[in-house]
């Protein structure tokens, strides 16, 4: 991923629908925000949270966490690029735990959706903490494109 | 814990000192004297209002913390593996329904296992979600 970017493709658009997968219950559950957004790429934050522990002894976070946020960062890249609702479900994804999240700071996540084709989409995600030079986890993913009826087209 | 958790209420104790175990709802049951995994419907594990679907990630976080549970039993220890890498393939949508999963141990080595997770609602033959994950024994 480079540095460049441009804004989201429909701003309009994305001011509605990134909202809307924030009030996600499990997203709230989670507590995750917002807080950058460009053309193909999201960053998402994620609080830190007692609740989130997976190991009581460590307080690492629980890699279900770690899941739970590269899933939604990695879909929501997908919105970055379209100007109207779609469905789209993850196919799969794939996670690599590189180091152990640290307790007590926030989680990162910036994912981007390098190819978009008309039935799939394709994403990178990377989490991290204090350093993005030092992820805590790496993830490639693809989405399938739910047809919509083009009322609008 | 000192006598390992081999048996199915050392699981559940254990469940019930993993937070975020605690937080989904996930509970560890006996099926043919093996461990098996439920998770039951929660409201707070949507991840799609429109359907409504259970979020990948909380179907991800269920398989991964089985498989954590069925490697601590089967090596009778209390200390918890750690995850390496994690690959799920989501089959359907999981719907508003309570969720079961199973894992089986393809490989243990000394240091790292290599496990596969299964993930179904009403009907096992129609899994929504598989996972095989690398965990690093401790």
């Amino acid at each position: 991923m480079n540095g460049l970017w441009l804004p989201v493709a429909a701003p309009d658009f994305f001011a509605q629908v990134a909202p809307w997968f924030m009030a996600l219950p499990h997203c709230k559950t989670l507590g995750l925000e917002l807080v950058t957004a460009g053309r193909g790429k999201v960053t998402l934050k994620l609080p830190f949270k007692a609740a989130l522990i997976g190991n009581p002894e460590t307080r690492v976070l629980h890699g279900g966490v770690v899941t739970s946020l590269i899933d939604t960062a990695s879909g929501i890249s997908l919105y970055t690029l379209l100007d109207q609702p779609e469905a789209a479900a993850t196919l799969d994804l794939r996670i690599d735990y590189l180091r152990p999240a640290k307790p007590d700071l926030p989680l990162y996540c910036t994912a981007e959706c390098y190819r978009l084709t008309d039935s799939i989409a394709f994403m990178r995600a990377t989490a991290y903490q204090a350093d993005p030079d030092k992820p805590i986890a790496h993830s490639v993913s693809t989405f399938a494109r739910m047809a919509t009826t083009k009322e609008s087209a | 814990m000192a006598e390992g958790i081999a048996c199915f209420a050392n699981l559940n104790e254990a469940l019930d000192q993993i937070p975020y175990a605690k937080l989904l709802g996930i509970q560890a049951i006996e099926q043919n004297g093996r461990p098996a995994f439920y998770l039951p419907f929660a409201e707070h594990n949507i991840g799609n209002v429109l359907l409504p679907a259970i979020h990948g990630g909380v179907i991800g976080g269920f398989l991964e913390n089985a498989a954590v549970l069925h490697l601590m039993w089967a090596q009778e220890s209390t200390g918890i593996p750690r995850v390496i890498d994690f690959s799920i393939d989501y089959l359907r949508s999981a719907k508003a329904l309570d969720l079961h999963a199973r894992c089986e141990i393809v490989r243990q080595g000394k240091r790292v296992a290599n496990v596969l997770m299964t993930a179904w609602q009403e009907d096992e033959s129609k899994p929504v979600a598989t996972a095989r994950a690398h965990f690093l024994l401790s």
